[in-house]
């Protein structure tokens, strides 16, 4: 298991961790198990300015398509391209290679996180 | 509450997601979709599909019974052969897809399970005195065993002569020591069979010992999602999603279980009337761009105006692209015609392409 004190969650299943000068935002274990493989994602353009608890993408499964929620808020720096063609990263590695946004400018004002003792808990439930 | 298929434990001590299918509790998938999806392309996967009623026809009309029941033509299969048929009501709509076993003397005939009971009460309805109809489901088990090395899996748990058993033909035997029919059919496109278990409570035993032969050879146990992905690349349709009984077999691309000038059957006046006058709308095989999955029910657009609907959506593991299948209108159905589709306000590029979207080479 990869280390995630550093973590923190949504009761949505989003993750948000810091790298340097942003964070990173993705989604859990947890949900990637329940989608199954992830085909498709959708992901917001780089520049735009969003706030937490908004709808920032959608992931799709064979299953289902699911909408994505923005654990905190900011200003989109980077998504992670590498997941067009190899969404299957998002299943192997939700909390490295699956990571979807990079966001500066943050603000947590609003932002509702749980730690990953809490989320756990969350999800065992 | 959702029942349970002879295998269910088997299913929850193997950690399988379960999902409510027909009215059964179901297996989706174990080690997940693509994977199973993958292993029955290549290798073979094993699938419980016990849901499926398996209702038996016995008695002196027999053959009447059935003909009068579905449009395919059971004279032109010998016994111990099998065909793909409609069942239709007196309006041409389709009551259910099914698969008749011709027996001497008996039929077996296969249904959808969310239809089951409708269609034997259909099927006692419209069968006189002199014939049995009896729904066999709960005392029997129905496994799937799919993919390229099926047979090689198979061949030595079994006393039946797989290389003489021709698709769509059956015969029965033992497969570890329990009594089956063997049929040599599926829903997945590729080589495989279909093993009719007569006592339900030996099936624990049987799949036990396919899965043992199985697995050092690749075999995966696949649940219902791997079946659905797989059905749909290989054209085949599913009952509620892609027909329903305001369908008839002409526009759903299904003509050719319809054989006219069999004799009376139930529906016939109205399929050669549709037949004649063609149907107002057809069944396509579409190809997206991209990876975005159609679903049930997006709409179909030319030019901006909706021209259809999707009936069933997927990603195609073994292309590499999204597939669908739709209704749209008989001059858009060609292959090579454009066409959007729109997933949740987004409009995905289209193609129409000829089913099936795969064939195995054979």
């Amino acid at each position: 298991m990869p280390d995630l004190s550093k973590y923190r969650f949504t009761s949505t299943h989003e993750w948000v961790a810091p790298t340097d000068g942003g964070v990173r935002v993705g989604i859990s274990d947890y949900a990637q198990a329940q989608l199954g493989d992830v085909i498709f994602l959708e992901l917001p353009e780089v520049g735009r300015t969003l706030s937490a608890g908004e709808r920032f993408g959608v992931i799709e499964s064979v299953k289902a398509a699911s909408d994505l929620y923005l654990p905190v808020g900011g200003r989109v720096a980077a998504v992670n391209a590498a997941l067009t063609e190899s969404p299957e990263k998002i299943n192997n590695d939700p909390y490295g290679e699956g990571w979807m946004l990079e966001l500066a400018d943050v603000d947590e004002s609003a932002a509702q996180l749980l730690d990953e003792a809490a989320y756990k808990a969350l999800t065992e439930t | 509450m959702a029942r349970h298929t002879p295998l269910y434990e088997r299913h929850r001590a193997m950690g399988a997601r379960m999902v409510e299918f027909g009215g059964f509790d179901m297996p989706l998938q174990y080690s997940g979709i693509r994977e199973e999806h993958l292993a029955v392309r290549q290798r073979a996967g094993l699938f419980d599909i016990s849901h499926m009623g398996r209702v038996r026809f016995g008695g002196d009309h027999t053959g009447a019974a059935v003909q009068r029941l579905v449009t395919n033509d059971l004279e032109r299969i010998e016994p111990g052969r099998a065909m793909y048929s409609m069942m239709c009501n007196d309006q041409g709509g389709i009551i259910d897809d099914v698969v008749v076993y011709r027996g001497l003397g008996t039929a077996l005939v296969v249904i959808n399970a969310a239809c089951r009971d409708k269609d034997v009460a259909w099927m006692r309805d419209h069968t006189d005195g002199g014939t049995v109809v009896d729904d066999i489901s709960d005392q029997t088990a129905l496994l799937a065993l799919q993919g390229p090395g099926a047979e090689r899996i198979l061949g030595p748990l079994t006393d039946a002569d797989l290389e003489k058993l021709r698709p769509f033909s059956t015969v029965d035997g033992t497969v570890a020591g329990v009594d089956v029919a063997v049929s040599r059919t599926g829903y997945t496109g590729e080589d495989g069979f279909e093993l009719y278990v007569w006592t339900a409570s030996q099936s624990e035993r049987l799949w036990d010992a396919l899965l043992e032969a199985g697995t050092p050879a690749g075999l995966l146990p696949a649940g219902l999602g791997a079946r659905d992905t797989l059905r749909l690349e290989a054209g085949l349709r599913l009952y509620g999603q892609d027909m329903d009984e305001e369908t008839d077999p002409f526009s759903a691309g299904l003509g050719w279980t319809v054989k006219l000038d069999k004799g009376d059957f139930i529906g016939a006046g109205a399929l050669r009337d549709i037949k004649k006058r063609g149907p107002e709308r057809r069944f396509a095989g579409l190809g997206l761009e991209g990876r975005a999955i159609a679903r049930h029910g997006h709409r179909v657009c030319v030019d901006g105006r909706q021209a259809g609907a999707v009936t069933s959506g997927t990603y195609s593991f073994t292309l590499g692209h999204g597939i669908a299948t739709a209704y749209v209108s008989p001059e858009l159905a060609e292959p090579g015609t454009r066409l959007t589709v729109d997933i949740r306000g987004t409009t995905a590029a289209a193609e129409v392409v000829p089913l099936p979207f795969y064939r195995r080479s054979t």
